[in-house]
């Protein structure tokens, strides 16, 4: 049975930051999107900033989501600085 | 209870994510185009101008999250709807580069009366700032930095 993934998005200055718009993620059974940002944080470098930072909004499939939100195989789970449109 | 989405039959979509530049006259007519029961329009215009988080801002470069944007917008409007008699309502924000004095965002929303066009116009404005997914980032001659988000516009999205 293959491998249950997610996919991850990132957008604006951690786009630019972490050199990546987007990147396949392993999608164990229980993980939120806290969990998710602490796995990519763990890789050390310019992605230590995922960690605990609360200056990072999370959508999960295109709709606001929050840390403990669950995050499901399949998911397009997205990380983003605050918003600045308008 | 008078039929709101009567009105509403438009050949338009009501959200428009774009890099080309709009006609606000052209959007003002096709709010006006929207029945007898319309009694009031309210349009707002955002402008790429010269200073912002920095002084000397020559220009902008927008990003978005396709998909997610529209979405959030149209959600925007029927919120609007929800609170204000909106019988018809335009959104346009543009994406991409954008040099000094550009128009970047439209919205226009028309109504029966002039209270709830103001309101949802505002709204949606204030809402879309704090929560559709755009970023800025200013270009200035000494190089070129992403916008922060402003506490204020937070406040002022939460006011609603």
């Amino acid at each position: 049975m293959p491998e249950q993934t997610l996919s991850v998005r990132f957008f604006a200055r951690l786009r630019e930051e972490l050199s990546t718009d987007h990147l396949i993620m392993p999608a164990p059974a229980g993980q939120t999107a806290a969990d998710l940002l602490a796995a990519l944080a763990s890789r050390g470098g310019p992605w230590a900033q995922l960690n605990a930072s609360q200056a990072v909004m999370i959508a999960i499939n295109q709709a606001m989501a929050k840390p403990q939100s669950p995050v499901e195989p399949g998911d397009e789970v997205a990380f983003f600085p605050p918003v600045t449109g308008g | 209870m008078p039929q709101k989405s009567s009105a509403c039959s438009q050949a338009v979509p009501s959200v428009s994510i774009q890099n080309a530049d709009f006609d606000a006259a052209l959007e003002y007519a096709q709010l006006r185009d929207s029945g007898a029961g319309t009694g009031a329009i309210a349009t707002f215009t955002g402008l790429v101008r010269d200073s912002g988080d920095r002084q000397g801002v020559i220009g902008l470069f927008l990003e978005h999250y396709p998909g997610m944007t529209e979405q959030v917008i149209s959600d925007l409007i029927a919120r609007a709807g929800q609170r204000w008699d909106v019988r018809k309502a335009r959104v346009i924000h543009r994406i991409g580069h954008l040099p000094l004095q550009s128009q970047i965002v439209f919205v226009g929303v028309c109504s029966a009366h002039r209270g709830d066009a103001f309101a949802a116009c505002e709204f949606i404005m204030d809402a879309l700032k704090a929560s559709a997914p755009f970023w800025k980032k200013e270009l200035t001659n000494a190089g070129e930095h992403w916008v922060e988000q402003k506490a204020s516009d937070v406040v002022r999205s939460e006011d609603w």
